[in-house]
């Protein structure tokens, strides 16, 4: 079986398990043919951002699809299924429909900021599958600080959304962008902590060596380190904007927040947008905490790429499964949870992290006893942090009642205005 | 390596950018595209680390920068009155623009006179790194001064912002 795998790994350009060979082959005829230097380094990376742009756009056609059919479904509905068999023409048909809008814009809007938002929110989501690892030599831009990248891209969009809601001129815009710039602000610091947490182990911030990593110990890093991965899930979905952290967009409380004067395509950059930038979180998950195109040895018989999709398409479906399950939160709970639970949470597995990562290094015992080790003592600590701050922060809370209780035993924290006369009432109230 | 076609054509384009973006910021009408020109100038400064091969410092800038001091600042000019939002002409521009022309005169002056030495240091094997290193080991005092001083910024604004406690019931 060996022999037989060995084949398999070939170099031919048509292999398409490593598109980089149809790359290099690409690059060595110019180079062949006597074209300069430049020239083979801007044609490669034109083949690369090639790749990319056909992924995204296909993204942006098959996420309209899922969000609204599988959300349907979830919420015991059938979701769209008249555009075509089970709906699957609906992207085109709202592609069209907003083609075909005109595009409104207020009188009073500050017109080159209103134009440039939806274009600014947009940008920083496709560049950033710039880094993303797509196999062992196929990375558009193997940065060495790939992972600050990351979070330097997403800052930017956050910028946009801000003045999306800014340049309508609009109270609800305004209200929208506000509440929006204090949440995405206070989850970038859970977001840089969980994936301090992953960089820690992994002794690099390079995307790609942290999928080698992941393959030399043959461990997900999911399994490794539990806790970040719950933290970067729920800190980049609020970062996302996505329900249950949708505020910034909450259609039935502020008419649309930041994007309530936008129409036409601008608001279908918007939609648009925030589903790529859903897919390129996905695959930042995929890569640091699932192994990335690597899985198992399965990543030399199926192509790494497809793997990696593949791993893309099931963390998207876990954001979709909370989206179509979850209620939104209100501001107020929603930075409460950043600043209350998410960040000294990430800040303990920090400390655990470094003190498991000095330990590894002082001693030198070998990998095979140290990550098992490390996998039960992260788990457990994972699951104890996660009960402790639940036992500490939360508010008690009666599951099931027990029968009759009295009016005046309920124990309700009293509101500033309160006055004796409302408190005091006798009766029996079955609760 | 430096005179390549690709980093000159790099180096021009970036540099057009920063210093166009930076001279648009005191030149449009609109406090808010002044702060937006001056992002897209933090993001030229950004692509001429990336010239000279700092990818750490320029990754940071960006993010700094581009994602934190841009907004802040348009928080400060959203926070303003509508009616000093615009970036008022005043009769000190020419008096300004002379004071500009002549510290630009000296800079170029003394780029010029200057013998650009190599120094003779081999390159460095990678920012990040070297970095950490730096601020943990020789240079260990200033890094932990500087977390102190955040840190007093931090508790200094909300103490500033802390409304009175009323005296409820």
């Amino acid at each position: 079986m060996n022999a037989l795998l060995l084949t398999l790994i070939t170099k031919h350009w048509y292999d398409i398990r490593d598109l980089s060979n149809l790359s290099a082959k690409i690059q060595q005829l110019i180079a062949d043919a006597g074209g300069p230097h430049w020239l083979i380094y801007v044609v490669s990376g034109l083949l690369g951002a090639g790749g990319i742009v056909a992924f995204v756009g296909g993204v942006a056609i098959i996420n309209i699809w899922v969000e609204r059919r599988v959300v349907g479904r979830m919420q015991s509905r059938l979701g769209p299924n008249r555009a075509g068999p089970f709906g699957l023409l609906q992207p085109v048909a709202d592609a069209i429909k907003l083609m075909q809008k005109e595009v409104l814009q207020p009188k009073t809007a500050y017109g080159l900021i209103f134009t440039v938002a939806p274009i600014m929110f947009t940008v920083p989501g496709i560049f950033l599958m710039a880094v993303l690892p797509w196999g062992r030599n196929m990375t558009l831009a193997n940065l060495d600080v790939g992972v600050l990248f990351l979070l330097a891209a997403s800052s930017l969009g956050a910028l946009a959304v801000f003045l999306a809601g800014y340049s309508s001129n609009n109270k609800y815009s305004l209200f929208g962008s506000m509440r929006v710039i204090a949440m995405l602000v206070s989850y970038e610091i859970p977001i840089v902590l969980a994936l301090l947490g992953v960089v820690l182990f992994a002794g690099t911030m390079n995307l790609g060596d942290i999928v080698l990593f992941q393959e030399k110990y043959r461990v997900l890093m999911v399994l490794l380190q539990p806790l970040p991965f719950l933290i970067y899930f729920i800190a980049i979905s609020a970062e996302l904007n996505r329900t249950p952290a949708d505020i910034a967009e909450a259609e039935s409380e502020i008419v649309g927040g930041f994007h309530t004067e936008y129409s036409g395509m601008k608001f279908g950059l918007f939609y648009a947008a925030e589903l790529i930038n859903a897919v390129v979180v996905s695959g930042i998950i995929a890569t640091m905490f699932l192994g990335g195109w690597w899985a198992y040895k399965l990543d030399e018989i199926v192509p790494g790429w497809m793997i990696y999709i593949g791993k893309i398409y099931t963390v998207y479906f876990l954001f979709v499964w909370t989206r179509g399950t979850l209620p939104r939160f209100r501001i107020d709970q929603l930075l409460a949870f950043a600043w209350k639970w998410l960040t000294p949470m990430a800040i303990f597995n920090i400390v655990l992290v470094a003190a498991e990562v000095l330990v590894w290094d002082e001693t030198g015992w070998s990998a095979g006893f140290m990550i098992p080790a490390f996998v039960v003592v992260n788990n457990v600590f994972a699951v104890a942090t996660v009960f402790a701050f639940m036992r500490l922060l939360m508010p008690k809370f009666e599951r099931f009642p027990t029968g009759l209780r009295y009016y005046s035993t309920i124990d309700v924290p009293s509101l500033p205005a309160a006055t004796p006369a409302d408190t005091a009432r006798t009766g029996v109230q079955a609760v | 390596m430096i005179n390549d076609t690709g980093i000159v054509v790099a180096f021009w384009v970036l540099a057009v950018t920063t210093v166009g973006c930076a001279l648009m910021v005191v030149a449009v009408r609109e406090l808010i595209h002044a702060v937006l020109f001056l992002a897209l100038s933090f993001v030229g400064v950004a692509g001429i680390y990336i010239v000279l091969s700092a990818d750490f410092v320029a990754v940071v800038q960006v993010l700094i920068y581009a994602g934190a001091v841009a907004v802040l600042m348009t928080f400060a000019v959203m926070l303003t009155p509508a009616a000093d939002r615009r970036n008022s002409e005043t009769g000190f521009w020419l008096p300004a623009a002379v004071l500009a022309g002549l510290v630009l005169v000296v800079i170029v002056f003394v780029a010029y006179d200057t013998s650009w030495n190599l120094s003779g240091r081999a390159a460095f094997p990678a920012t990040a790194a070297s970095l950490g290193e730096a601020f943990l080991k020789p240079y260990v005092v200033p890094f932990e001064v500087a977390s102190v001083l955040l840190m007093t910024a931090m508790v200094g604004a909300i103490v500033l912002t802390k409304e009175e406690e009323g005296d409820d019931a």
